[in-house]
């Protein structure tokens, strides 16, 4: 009985989660311009989108182009940054790794809005002009804590003696680093990457304040821009949709991989 | 007459279809330290679970004070438990986590004051009723959890591997404090333990358990001069398990010569026959002398010396003894018949049941073994395989189904192994070669040394 | 291998340009006239502007109501998802996760678009129900997994004391989950103070939130006072974080 009311709650939560979501994604089989009306069954919208032709919208495209080339080029960046802050950041002691880790912590727990408006007052100070690469540097800004932290872990769970090991055996610190280091924090690397790009993804504040008036678009502030015009162009309700249906296979195939790890280990362990 | 507290009557217990607990039966006297002793997974665990009531028996029943247990939850036991890491509550200090248990009874605040000082005191713990929990060492902890129990006066008070978070030292302090607790409480200690020593040191009646089965249940001296079967003896103390057989009235052969016994068991009866490595006398008498045997290895282990030697006969012994003999040396040595244990075999051969596929072959373990036989195919058949008929390799891909190395017997000149199956079955398999616990193995059959397969209930 | 704290240099200097440098701008802005010279007016106009104050209290009501409401339906899910007699699968817990990995743009829309489809009107009530449904798995997730983790002979043993499983869930579970709830808190109630666009897509543009109008003075270019207005909000989250003791851990339990 008790099971049943939980399943039930559980369910019903979800249901209410994913109406909203599931609306878009049955809107985007119509013609329709008008969400919520129905006129017939059809993949116009996603000829639309994938050939790229709409009707006076083409600057979705763009917008759609900019928001992975943004993502892509700041999780790199954040990765690269942070795996080293990482290890640097592993073998700093007392004061001064607290005072670096509170300092990581910062992007992570301001709002968007307050990280988006103290480096749009940055780069007016330094009066740097803003557009694609003020968008990628705040990008990298708040990318950079999430890989730090998915890294340390990593590097607190290593058997600190590996890289040392790797050095007995005749390995210069280079490769030390290259053969055994970077294979071990890969794991983290990997998932500080996801969050990277995630976060760019789906970053929307940050990049309002930062991209200038060159009249560069993510998808983000496309809709923001596109929403304040009072309509929603049709062709993003199947973009939705893929986005949505990528996520979700992403997510689940991770997780399957981190299941098998575990079991791995299991009987590694056994 | 001892009174009975806890009574377990044909319990069985399994998970997710997996048998843990089969067929218990068991009772506790009022006042005993009783320990609960197995290897992992042998299901101790599980049954002091039931006892406190977080696991109920599939099958069977549980008394306590003669009165069934079942449907009575955790909270309204009067038991109380010790658990495995304590299980402290973090965000309390010693002294709240101590008045939980009273504080929920609605005991008068003094009262409670009154029982905690007593407790603390009685754990030698007095003056830390304000400290945080976490700041405490792990010997503290140990002792707070153990007041946090008896403050609230149970009946019977559960212990879950109390001390395996210990380090040695400790471990033997506290062994000593625990029993000298058990003395002024006066109350029932269900102890569970895998650490035969600690079993030995602390009960008054030991259960050793394998496999969800109670293997034998005893006064710690029972246990150790007089194992029931090999597991016993092997888990308990150090000893020397050999194949044997019954030769005459309390005459048993093994290690290929003859002894005199105190065991009368039927003539011809093929037994394991177990030695304590202290049980095997030097002498300097060829009258008194039953074998020779060379020194191969000595080893000082503190007290007494340690010794490997090969007998006459091509048999390895373990002896102790507190006068080491030189490497190499030739030694004559005597058995009292009083410290021969005998013991029935559990087992001659594997047993398993399967089914023909072909002539050349048989469905067995979830894997179709190439076995020449005269039956139909889809006869049920029941196949025997002597233990030295199974043939174990390294590589998994060369086996028909792989197995796991779950338990190890050197019987003086060769192995006798426990291997889990995939599908859960175990075998018994003899063999020369060395392997240790855990390793994944290859499973083969070796028609040629005698396999006997008969129709099914024939 | 000390030698290799010096890695942390880079990063150190970047942190101090695009983190810390940029709070100190935010600050001297913030005590600053548009001529650089040092002023209180700022933050005073704050306190005068009776649409600011409203605005603010207006935000600070619906960031609590929002985090009360994310508690009440959250913590039992997450009970719920970390109770192995409830739920065994993994993938219950990643739908619940999904929906923080979609632009919550894209979801504020679809849900102001399905409630004018339903032809609910757009206001107060509409904004608290998006709120929840954007903030919901925020914090379902961190205390999810302090319950997850947390180790289950903790409530045993306080039902082995006498406690009924109800008593023990409120003695020792709930305590010892804070950490969790906390971090799910931060991780609400701030982002919603500070949402802009959000409420506007949710109200109609009825009902603005604080994020709004500082989004609205830096875009006019009044940099002063929205750098006033952004060191206000900079002190709450102080205030917040305060509240809870741990904030690495905090933020760890989002990991």
């Amino acid at each position: 009985m008790k099971k049943i009311l939980a399943k039930v709650y559980i369910w019903i939560l979800l249901i209410i989660l994913y109406a909203p979501l599931v609306f878009i994604a049955v809107c985007s089989f119509t013609e329709s311009r008008v969400l919520g009306s129905w006129s017939g069954f059809s993949f116009k919208l996603y000829q639309n989108l994938l050939t790229g032709i709409m009707p006076g919208e083409a600057s979705l495209i763009d917008a759609v182009d900019n928001t992975l080339f943004i993502a892509l080029i700041s999780a790199v960046l954040s990765t690269l940054l942070g795996t080293v802050a990482a290890i640097g950041i592993y073998n700093l002691k007392g004061k001064y790794r607290k005072a670096v880790l509170f300092a990581n912590n910062i992007p992570m727990i301001n709002p968007d809005i307050i990280t988006g408006v103290s480096l749009f007052l940055l780069f007016v100070f330094l009066h740097f002009s803003q557009g694609m690469v003020t968008v990628i540097l705040a990008h990298v800004t708040f990318g950079t804590p999430y890989v730090v932290l998915s890294v340390m872990p990593r590097l607190q769970q290593m058997n600190p003696n590996i890289y040392e090991a790797a050095l007995d055996l005749g390995a210069t610190p280079f490769q030390a680093l290259r053969k055994v280091l970077i294979p071990e924090l890969r794991p983290g690397m990997a998932s500080g990457f996801i969050l990277a790009f995630t976060m760019s993804l789906d970053d929307f504040a940050v990049t309002f304040f930062t991209r200038g008036t060159v009249g560069l678009d993510t998808l983000s502030t496309y809709i923001y821009t596109d929403a304040r015009k009072g309509g929603l162009t049709p062709e993003l309700r199947p973009l939705m949709t893929i986005i949505f249906l990528v996520i979700l296979v992403l997510l689940l195939v991770i997780n399957i991989r981190k299941e098998k790890q575990a079991k791995k280990l299991q009987y590694i362990k056994k | 007459m001892a009174q009975k507290i806890i009574e377990f009557k044909h319990v069985s217990k399994s998970f997710d279809g997996k048998s843990v607990l089969k067929d218990i039966n068991l009772y506790v006297n009022k006042g005993e330290f009783i320990t609960l002793l197995g290897p992992s997974g042998c299901g101790k665990t599980t049954l002091l679970r039931m006892i406190a009531g977080f696991l109920e028996p599939d099958e069977g029943e549980l008394l306590l004070d003669g009165k069934p247990l079942a449907g009575i939850p955790p909270h309204e036991r009067p038991l109380n438990t010790v658990f495995q890491r304590y299980a402290l509550f973090p965000h309390l200090d010693v002294y709240d986590n101590i008045a939980f248990g009273l504080k929920l009874k609605k005991v008068p605040q003094d009262e409670i004051d009154k029982r905690v000082r007593r407790v603390l005191k009685l754990v030698a713990m007095s003056d830390y009723e304000d400290r945080d929990v976490e700041t405490l060492s792990g010997g503290q902890q140990q002792r707070i959890a153990i007041a946090r129990a008896i403050v609230n006066q149970p009946k019977v008070l559960l212990l879950d591997e109390p001390l395996a978070a210990l380090d040695l030292k400790m471990r033997k302090d506290m062994q000593i404090e625990l029993k000298e607790m058990h003395r002024k409480l006066g109350i029932t200690f269900i102890y569970v333990t895998h650490d035969q020593e600690e079993a030995l040191t602390l009960s008054d009646t030991i259960v050793v358990l394998n496999e969800g089965k109670i293997q034998q249940i005893g006064t710690p001296t029972d246990i150790y001069n007089e194992p029931v079967n090999c597991f016993v003896a092997d888990f308990i103390g150090e000893s020397n398990i050999l194949k044997g057989r019954m030769t005459g009235k309390r005459r048993v052969a093994f290690i290929k010569h003859e002894f005199d016994c105190v065991d009368d068991f039927e003539f011809d009866e093929r037994v394991d026959v177990v030695i304590r490595p202290e049980d095997i006398y030097f002498t300097t008498d060829p009258a008194k002398c039953q074998f020779k045997a060379k020194v191969n290895t000595c080893t000082f282990k503190g007290v007494h010396y340690e010794m490997w030697v090969d007998t006459d006969t091509g048999y390895e012994l373990m002896i102790q003894d507190y006068d080491p003999y030189p490497v190499g040396s030739e030694v004559m040595l005597y058995i009292d018949p009083d410290d021969i244990q005998v013991m029935h075999k559990e087992r001659l051969c594997n047993t398993l049941y399967g089914k023909v596929k072909d002539e050349e072959t048989i469905t067995l373990l979830d894997g179709d073994f190439p076995l020449p036989n005269s039956f139909e195919s889809g006869t049920e058949v029941k196949v025997e395989i002597p233990f030295d008929a199974i043939d174990l390799m390294d590589n998994l891909d060369d086996g028909v189904v792989d197995g796991e190395v779950h338990f190890i017997l050197y019987k003086g000149n060769h192995y006798h192994l426990t291997i889990k199956t995939d599908d859960g079955n175990s075998l018994w398999v003899d063999t020369n070669d060395i392997w240790d616990k855990g390793d994944l193995v290859g499973i083969r059959l070796l028609p040629e040394k005698g396999i006997k397969i008969t129709k099914k209930d024939e | 291998m000390s030698k290799r704290s010096s890695w942390s240099i880079p990063y150190v200097v970047f942190l101090v340009l695009f983190v810390v440098l940029p709070l100190v701008l935010v600050l001297m802005y913030a005590f600053q006239d548009g001529t650089g010279h040092f002023t209180l007016k700022n933050i005073g106009k704050f306190f005068t502007d009776k649409d600011a104050l409203s605005t603010f209290a207006v935000s600070v009501e619906v960031a609590l109501e929002n985090t009360a409401i994310c508690i009440l339906l959250g913590y039992p899910a997450a009970w719920i998802l970390s109770n192995k007699k409830y739920n065994r699968s993994a993938v219950t817990i990643i739908l619940f996760i999904m929906p923080m990995w979609i632009n919550a743009l894209m979801r504020t829309l679809a849900t102001a678009q399905l409630f004018t489809m339903l032809g609910i009107s757009l206001g107060k009530g509409t904004l608290l129900f998006g709120m929840v449904y954007d903030y919901l798995p925020f914090m379902i997730y961190p205390i999810y997994n302090v319950l997850n983790k947390m180790d289950k002979s903790y409530a045993e043993a306080a039902v082995d004391l006498g406690a009924t499983p109800w008593k023990a869930f409120w003695k020792v579970t709930v305590p010892l989950s804070m950490p969790g709830v906390m971090s799910g808190v931060l991780m609400v109630f701030m982002p919603t103070v500070s949402t802009f666009a959000i409420s506007e897509f949710l109200t109609n543009n009825k009902i603005k939130l604080f994020g709004t109008i500082i989004q609205e003075n830096i875009n006019s270019s009044a940099w002063n006072y929205g750098a006033a207005l952004a060191f206000i909000m900079l002190i709450i989250i102080g205030l917040t974080s305060l509240l809870s003791k741990d904030k690495e851990q905090a933020e760890g339990a989002l990991i």
